[in-house]
């Protein structure tokens, strides 16, 4: 009986369904420079991320010896140097403490994709959840759930954000005993509970229509139980809209923070994102006497690269997955 | 038509109430009582006589007695961090300008989005296609407040044509930026909405029709096929007016306007929890009556959808 909860789009097809990705331009050209962006923030992290252990002069002062590629290695004598091609840790100048604004982009990156994929992570979990118990339920249930989603749909977020960042920042910051971590793991999760919506009712849709087909009804017929036909056999099927929508969220939430960032309520410092670093780069890379471009040029041509391509990547499966959305297509 | 306006109608305090509970909660049972402030001194009898006042002895009286006097007074108390002007002054003062320049935003985006989305439908391809592509991009990928910075550097520094002197009351010179900065979000969705829709419509059979009948090409674009490519246009408003709602506090910031989205970003850092009581409302209830209008609009526009 459970070759009959094989999903039907997948297996036989998934070879033209490669072919097909190699000949969808956009889908290419977003997969190859997300890949790109993504392996060198990642390949970079071990000298971006660590610095040398504290050293002491011999009256016991500590010495400022970072790392040189170190994120928040500040030196003042290198304060605003313009990019140059001669040591790699110049290709992008440095910002006004004097910190490589490379390994800061690098970093950044980091941070700003780990934001979007644990939102996105949330949305997935809460979304599907909400999704398909509303869906294979129905009747009351799927009112009410549906109408709570309607209703948010209209809420103003921003408010809801910015209030849930500041009320648990503290006690979340009381509870893991580090700063860092509680501000990380707050705008994760502040990003993430308003980003689940889309998906509860694209999962929601796809169960009510999945319900009626022959497989589910020789699932139950056989005594199948309701939480094993969920994760058994709906579930294989959605993974398409799924993944598609999982990568649109992720820019999505990659700009929410730089919202946040920008109004300061966002990642805290030294730690950067390129959200971060844009609103920080605005002042001196616009100033009309001396402008420092490259403080603003550089994260944000990296955000502009990496958004783009997410959402060419999330467009272009959404053709492949999933034909009949083409509605809100960019 | 009229049940489903009154369902919508009944549905409004609810969700008002949620909205309520919701941000009461997190603005004051997670950072504290807001009547014990560690940042001001205030004599034990203000802070009795404030608690007194505002009911606020247990923070469930508090909770119960603030919208009701906000409803039966219109009285939303007294802002908590500026002793000289109440909620009431504050809003009424601040939420004109972000409203107006949020309107003209939308206005834009939703002419210049139907507008090159429909051209460029009409020439697929062409250069006005490329043009779309590129406003939708761009909508998508840089942060407003980047966009916004550099609008700024660009046309009020560098070319000198809008004012780079800071915001001035009924000045219509200084809304031009901040409403273009705002528009470009919602212009990048509405116009490759209005694009994809359009083209489908205009492959249908009544557009064939209408041309085979010897109605001109204009008619038949601007009244037949758009009037029904407007469809999902007008359903994405709702939420547009969510996203502008998000970048007001982006834009506001940016170009120094003395708007709500400023007040809300500031009150919160300042603990004001009255003031974001009666700013979150305020704003909730707006887009709620925002929505609320798309529907009914929608349901005029096309008779076939049961409301």
């Amino acid at each position: 009986m459970t070759t009959l909860a094989i999903s039907p789009t997948f297996t036989d097809k998934s070879d033209r369904l490669w072919r097909r990705m190699l000949v969808n331009p956009r889908l290419l050209a977003g997969a190859v420079a997300l890949l790109l962006v993504l392996g060198s923030c990642i390949a970079t992290l071990p000298w971006t991320a660590r610095d040398l252990p504290p050293q002491l002069d011999e009256d016991g002062f500590p010495l400022n010896i970072h790392n040189p590629f170190y994120y928040d290695g500040q030196d003042m004598e290198h304060s605003w140097n313009p990019p140059s091609t001669k040591h790699l840790i110049d290709w992008f100048g440095r910002d006004e403490l004097g910190r490589p604004m490379l390994s800061r982009c690098l970093l950044g990156g980091c941070i700003s994709l780990a934001i979007g994929t644990a939102a996105a992570a949330i949305a997935v979990v809460l979304g599907v959840g909400v999704g398909l118990f509303s869906g294979f339920r129905g009747g009351w249930i799927d009112g009410v759930l549906m109408r709570g989603v309607d209703i948010m749909y209209g809420l103003p977020y921003i408010l809801l954000v910015i209030l849930f960042k500041v009320a648990f920042e503290d006690p979340l910051m009381n509870l893991l005993h580090s700063a860092r971590i509680a501000n990380l793991v707050v705008l994760f999760l502040a990003i993430g509970l308003v980003s689940w919506l889309t998906m509860a009712r694209v999962v929601r849709g796809q169960v009510l229509s999945l319900k009626t087909l022959p497989f589910v009804e020789a699932a139950r017929a056989t005594g199948v139980p309701e939480w094993r036909i969920l994760l058994r056999h709906m579930l294989p099927n959605l993974i398409g809209p799924i993944i598609v929508y999982a990568t649109l969220t992720i820019p999505q939430a990659i700009l929410w923070e730089s919202f946040l960032s920008f109004l300061g309520i966002g990642i805290a410092a030294p730690m950067p994102t390129w959200g971060s670093l844009a609103a920080d780069g605005l002042t001196p890379g616009l100033n009309p006497l001396e402008p420092r471009w490259w403080a603003l040029l550089f994260p944000c041509i990296l955000l502009v690269v990496t958004l783009l391509s997410l959402n060419f990547l999330g467009d272009g499966l959404r053709d492949l997955l999933d034909p009949k959305r083409e509605a809100s297509k960019i | 038509m009229i049940r489903f306006i009154s369902y919508r109608l009944l549905q409004f305090p609810l969700v008002l109430a949620i909205i309520y509970l919701v941000t009461f909660m997190l603005c004051w049972v997670a950072p504290g009582d807001p009547f014990v402030r560690t940042d001001r001194n205030i004599s034990q009898e203000v802070k009795d006589a404030l608690r007194t006042k505002y009911h606020a002895q247990h923070w469930y009286t508090f909770l119960a007695w603030y919208p009701v006097n906000a409803i039966r007074h219109g009285d939303l108390g007294p802002s908590l961090t500026n002793a000289s002007a109440s909620v009431n002054d504050i809003i009424r003062q601040r939420l004109p300008i972000s409203v107006e320049i949020g309107v003209v935003a939308l206005v834009i985006a939703t002419i210049g989005g139907v507008f090159i989305g429909t051209l460029a439908a009409v020439r697929r391809d062409g250069p006005l296609d490329w043009i779309s592509l590129m406003v939708a991009l761009a909508g998508i990928s840089i942060p407003s407040f980047v966009a916004a910075s550099v609008l700024i550097a660009v046309f009020a520094v560098r070319f000198k044509l809008f004012p780079a002197d800071g915001w001035q009351p009924h000045r219509f010179s200084d809304m031009v930026l901040p409403a273009l900065a705002l528009s470009l979000m919602p212009m990048a969705y509405l116009t490759r909405l209005t694009r994809v829709s359009m083209i489908d419509i205009l492959g249908s059979d009544y557009v064939r029709t209408a041309r085979a009948k010897g109605l001109s090409r204009t008619k038949v674009i601007w009244k037949h096929a758009l009037r029904n490519a407007l469809l999902p246009v007008l359903s994405y408003l709702g939420p547009a007016a969510a996203t502008t709602l998000v970048g007001s506090f982006v834009i506001e910031k940016v170009f120094n306007i003395p708007g709500l989205g400023d007040t809300f970003v500031n009150s919160v850092q300042n603990r004001d929890q009255t003031l974001i009581l009666g700013s979150v409302m305020v704003e909730s209830m707006l887009l709620l009556a925002m929505n609320l209008l798309v529907d009914i609009g929608y349901g005029f526009l096309d008779p076939r959808i049961e409301v």
